[in-house]
């Protein structure tokens, strides 16, 4: 199964993941603190996440700790932009088109 | 276009949707008709360079219009717009989706549900069109469909378009 930045924020516990480490590096049971869901669970969305290539991990001791790669997230915006484009272009062509139109009424 | 027109797009990526709004510099009646008949949607919906064709349209409650989106190499995209409920000059509801060239849906592609609507403001027209999609994964798949190859193009070409077209 391909995994993208897509499926990352497809499903609202992993948002929220996203969210708690886009401030700072955190533990997976640090995060489950915030959850009202299992260490397990917690673990399932972080496995995800690096899946997508959107985190960091480092290892400090016996701990892991997670972050977010910030520079992953903005390619959302990035296509995002992209459509916002075409929206745009599509709509300079309407002008035009209604331009036209209105001009060619007596 | 020297007036500056409104030009909302706003994203919401919990419930998949993409709201555009635009004022137009028209009145309602003929915003409505470069929606909502072939030959007008013909000359604006795709973007440019690509261009719009008309197979079939059959502007009503239950009823499609049915196009490709032909780009500058001979590229062809067909989709289909399926109406739902049109409420006329005020706003239509609408599938739309990935085909062939007989119409038949592509089941594996994905389909978005269109809700356009229109307000008259004098001599301007302001259209909102929510876009929901099944997920945000389908929305990228829909740029990928070879929209963006001619985007960038169209993009530089635009100047030189509207002047052009402005004379």
């Amino acid at each position: 199964m391909r995994r993208d930045i897509f499926q990352a924020i497809a499903d609202p516990t992993r948002r929220a993941i996203i969210a708690l480490i886009a401030v700072q590096a955190m533990t997976p049971n640090a995060l489950a603190e915030h959850f009202d869901t299992t260490r397990q669970a917690v673990s399932k969305h972080l496995q995800i996440l690096s899946e997508c290539e959107v985190v960091d991990q480092q290892q400090q001791g016996r701990e892991i700790y997670y972050q977010l790669k910030i520079d992953k997230m903005k390619e959302i915006d990035q296509w995002l932009e992209q459509f916002r484009k075409i929206w745009e272009q599509r709509y300079n062509q309407l002008d035009d088109l209604l331009q036209t139109l209105k001009s060619d009424k007596p | 276009m020297t007036a500056k027109l409104l030009f909302d797009f706003l994203v919401d990526q919990e419930k998949n949707t993409i709201t555009v709004r635009r004022e137009f510099a028209a009145e309602r009646q003929l915003v409505w008709d470069c929606h909502t008949k072939s030959e007008l949607l013909e000359q604006w919906f795709a973007p440019s360079p690509w261009k719009a064709r008309t197979k079939s349209m059959d502007f009503r409650d239950g009823g499609h219009w049915h196009y490709a989106m032909c780009g500058p190499e001979g590229e062809e995209h067909w989709g289909r717009m399926d109406y739902i409920s049109i409420q006329a000059i005020e706003n239509f509801r609408a599938w739309d989706g990935f085909c062939d060239a007989e119409g038949e849906m592509n089941a594996q592609l994905p389909c978005a549900e269109w809700h356009s609507t229109f307000e008259g403001f004098a001599d301007k027209t302001l259209v909102q069109t929510v876009v929901t999609y099944q997920s945000l994964t389908d929305l990228e798949t829909v740029i990928q469909m070879g929209m963006q190859e001619g985007l960038s193009m169209a993009l530089d070409q635009l100047e030189v378009l509207l002047n052009e077209l402005k004379k």
